[in-house]
């Protein structure tokens, strides 16, 4: 079985982001990108399942500019076999990865897809669910626990108030919750070979693939900045402070 | 708080500009090291740095390591990050695949140890230690030893230590009394070993002792001691590990740093006798050991500089947190600012920021030309840059080991009575780093070492070449970069200097022929202005090499503008310091040697 798994390109989660000053978006000029971490899970969730011999081969996609190559290298590093970029400028939509995502899946076939169940910049979490509508393959969302069975996913899933165990018929689009696994660090045996690993790259022209946005962003702004404390003489002030200026108790 | 990001950008920039490493990647052993593999090597390593070494860093010095049946017990923690170290394979980044390390060029090797280092430098220590003990058996171990012994601390399965002190034998290795006596095909050794660093650990199967003796009826001093390994568990034919040998951690030290490291004192030959086999010729024991000891200080001066390193990011992120009085420059009822607003902190940071930055040009630089003195094809190129290492290797211990006092404990200023709390973690950085002026050779060592091995022995003429080089570059620049006007005064004020470090050099050369006390006596001085005036020199260096590079996209302008205006505050507070130091130089041992030993 083959699986394929994605590796979307994105702010390093240590970074503090800052946004531009037009309020078009996030600046990311000289800002540290890395694998999106909830990617990082699925590339460590494939190479599970490749160790334990439920899977033969893992290729790994990232989609977006040349630089995206780094993180197909950082999932390669981190045990993947081959990587697939998709070269493609400007402003990337959950629906427009999901196409393109379908193209390959239609290529490659694989058994299952794992991806992040959201990338940390744009907090969708739309992409799984599209690919699987688009693919008509059946899905698990938010899996904190996978395996392989009679051509059977079983998955269980993180839900409101309590666990949620499913069982899904392969080829399955999976997609990682936090606690699904912790990520292994690169070895450096393993960086070295991941520079000869072989990379095929398309465009989306190539794919038969329109990515052009269908969603316009009107505006981004930060979070506003938390106010300094004040330190209250009694409770009662406390609940005083809580029901008449936060209001968040009544 | 208190953590540690390995500096990537400033890492990055003086391995590419002041180390020049293009021109190792292009040497034909380096060839598969590209750049973006650099990146993918480093940009991990600084994610296992300080995800996971760096959080122990603090516990490992309050807990410390624990001695119980000649077992050591290190701190929690430190045991599973070795694991995981040895497992991602990091142990063999620099060393030969034939044996099983990655081969990667040798400066690689250095800076992911300077992560290690500011990362938990007590850690750090043991992977030191092995790499010493590797090359040691690279350079003179038979071929029966090296398929032996090494594979396994190439992988990092077992580690190296180093027995040299004595109770009697400090600096003085002459002294040295541990006696190896032959036996069949190895010797017996007895004798006590103090300050042996992670001397007896629980990370690994097996620790190879590498131990100066004095063989039975050799000559006195120094002529008389040879070089033994002496494995923890002895190593059957097969590789197997064998019986227990009679070497014993009998206690361990309390110390001012770097506690979360055993410093031991390890007894050979309590009972039969402990089996050492002969590493290189009899009677060579400390020319071998000093083989690997320029490498070995070059690594001192890379804790330094990650030591200190970590020490500025800490200032730094306090001095940009901590709100106290206003801003000397706002009138009335102005609110309070964050205490990097009020210039002498600025002037603190700056000082620590420019210290560090340096040191790393100093290291980087050094650790380029041993990767050029490993392979580059003309043996000319190969031979002047091994004694460029030789000439500066005292300069950049002794240097960055005075530099990192400096730093932390400027770094403890920072943060004001905070600093002098444990718990803010400013202090351990100045108790952890205290140690580098002292091992791998005392900063007078190092100053003697500079004036009477490396200046008066060969006629001044390594000294010389640098003085020449620094000179024709700074020519080239007053050309090239006088429209920069910052650059500019930058290379004034070197230029300036570089004259008074040739005026003290012709002194050193004048007077240590006629009275080596006097030398002596200024030695230190002068190691200081040889290391404020070649850092300053690779700095503009590194500058102006990034500054011809215009193809590569990696460099910022705004970067750049930073690093000019560090280099800048360099040459204003430091290489201004050059004249009183060569007045002082110039005095030589009058005042010094004036009063008798009982008016002291």
């Amino acid at each position: 079985m083959k699986v394929l798994v994605t590796a979307k390109r994105v702010v390093d989660a240590n970074v503090s982001i800052r946004v531009q000053s037009d309020n078009s978006g996030v600046d990311l000029n000289n800002v540290k990108m890395a694998v999106n971490p909830f990617d990082e899970i699925a590339i460590e969730e494939a190479v599970r399942l490749r160790e334990a011999g439920s899977a033969e081969e893992v290729v790994v996609v990232s989609i977006g500019i040349t630089n995206c190559q780094e993180q197909i290298r950082t999932a390669l590093a981190l045990g993947a076999d081959r990587g697939i970029f998709v070269e493609a400028d400007g402003d990337l939509q959950p629906l427009a990865v999901a196409k393109i995502l379908k193209a390959i899946v239609d290529k490659e076939s694989p058994g299952i897809i794992i991806l992040g169940k959201q990338a940390i910049d744009g907090d969708n979490s739309q992409t799984g669910p599209m690919l699987a509508a688009l693919a008509g393959l059946s899905q698990a969302t938010f899996a904190s626990e996978l395996t392989i069975e009679d051509g059977k996913a079983v998955v269980t899933r993180e839900i409101d108030g309590g666990m949620e165990t499913i069982s899904v018929p392969l080829p399955a689009v999976i997609t990682t919750d936090l606690r699904l696994n912790e990520p292994r660090y690169a070895s450096l045996p393993n960086i070295m070979k991941a520079k000869k690993k072989p990379v095929d790259s398309y465009t989306p022209e190539e794919l038969g693939v329109d990515v052009a946005p269908r969603l316009t962003t009107l505006k981004v702004e930060p979070p506003s900045e938390r106010a300094a404390g004040v330190i209250v003489e009694t409770a009662e002030e406390l609940i005083d402070k809580l029901k008449n200026e936060a209001k968040v108790i009544e | 708080m208190m953590s540690y990001h390995a500096s990537l950008d400033d890492i990055n920039f003086a391995l590419t500009y002041i180390a020049d490493y293009p021109k190792i990647a292009a040497l034909p052993p380096n060839r598969e090291a590209t750049s973006d593999v650099v990146e993918a090597v480093l940009t991990e390593a600084a994610k296992f740095a300080a995800t996971l070494l760096a959080p122990l860093n603090q516990s490992g010095d309050q807990q410390g390591c624990r001695l119980g049946n000649g077992e050591v017990q290190t701190p929690d923690g430190f045991r599973e990050a070795y694991r995981q170290y040895i497992d991602a394979g990091w142990a063999g980044l620099p060393f030969p695949q034939q044996h099983g390390g990655q081969g990667l060029p040798w400066i690689l090797g250095g800076i992911v140890q300077e992560m290690w280092d500011g990362a938990n430098m007590a850690w750090g220590l043991c992977p030191i230690l092995s790499r010493g003990a590797i090359e040691l058996l690279l350079s003179h171990g038979s071929e029966a030893q090296k398929s032996l012994y090494l594979p396994r601390l190439i992988s990092g399965e077992w580690s190296g230590s180093m027995h040299l002190t004595e109770p009697q034998a400090g600096t003085d290795l002459a002294m040295i009394k541990t006696v190896a006596v032959a036996e069949d095909d190895h010797f017996l050794l007895k004798g006590q070993k103090i300050f042996i660093t992670w001397g007896e650990q629980d990370f690994t199967e097996n620790i190879l002792h590498l131990v100066l003796a004095r063989t039975a009826n050799a000559p006195p001093g120094a002529r008389g001691i040879s070089l033994f390994m002496v494995p923890k568990f002895l190593v059957n034919e097969d590789g197997s590990i064998g019986a227990r040998n009679d070497v014993q951690c009998v206690a361990l030290e309390k110390k001012l740093g770097v506690r979360g490291s055993a410093t031991c004192v390890m007894s050979h030959g309590d009972n039969q006798g402990a089996v050492g086999y002969l590493i290189g010729d009899e009677g060579r024991g400390i020319a071998t050991m000093f083989t690997m000891m320029n490498n070995e200080r070059l690594a001192v001066a890379l804790q330094s500089i990650a030591v200190a390193d970590r020490a500025y990011q800490l200032a730094r992120d306090y001095a940009k947190e901590r709100v106290q009085s206003r801003a000397l420059t706002e009138q009335g009822n102005s609110e309070p600012v964050t205490i990097i607003h009020h210039a002498d902190v600025r002037r603190m940071l700056l000082s620590m920021k420019a210290r560090i930055e340096a040191g790393r040009a100093l290291c980087y630089y050094a650790m380029g030309q041993i990767d050029i003195s490993h392979a580059d094809e003309d043996s000319q190129l190969r031979g002047a840059a091994q004694k460029r290492v030789d000439l500066l290797t005292p300069v950049i211990k002794g240097w960055c080991g005075e530099s990192v006092i400096d730093v932390t404990n400027t770094g403890i200023q920072v943060h004001g009575g905070m600093g002098f709390v444990e718990e803010t973690g400013a202090a351990q950085y100045l108790r952890d780093g205290r140690i580098c002026s002292i091992y791998e050779g005392t900063s007078g060592i190092q100053s003697n070492d500079l004036v009477l091995r490396k200046i008066l022995a060969d006629g001044g003429e390594q000294m010389r070449l640098l003085l020449e080089e620094i000179q024709g570059d700074i020519d080239v620049w007053r050309e090239d970069l006088a429209e920069n006007l910052a650059l500019a005064a930058i290379i004034v004020e070197l230029h300036q200097s570089l004259a008074v470090l040739r005026e003290a050099t012709d002194w050193m050369m004048a007077t240590g022929t006629k009275n080596v006390n006097s030398a002596a006596a200024s030695a230190f001085h002068y190691l200081m202005l040889t290391g404020y005036v070649t850092s300053n020199w690779l700095l503009v260096k590194g500058i102006a090499n990034a500054l011809g590079d215009t193809e590569s996209d990696g460099r910022s302008d705004a970067y750049l503008t930073v690093r000019i205006q560090v280099a800048r505050f360099s040459s204003e507070q430091f290489l201004s310091l050059a004249d009183g130091l060569l007045k002082t130089i110039q005095r030589g041992d009058d005042a010094i040697m004036a009063l008798a030993v009982d008016e002291f």
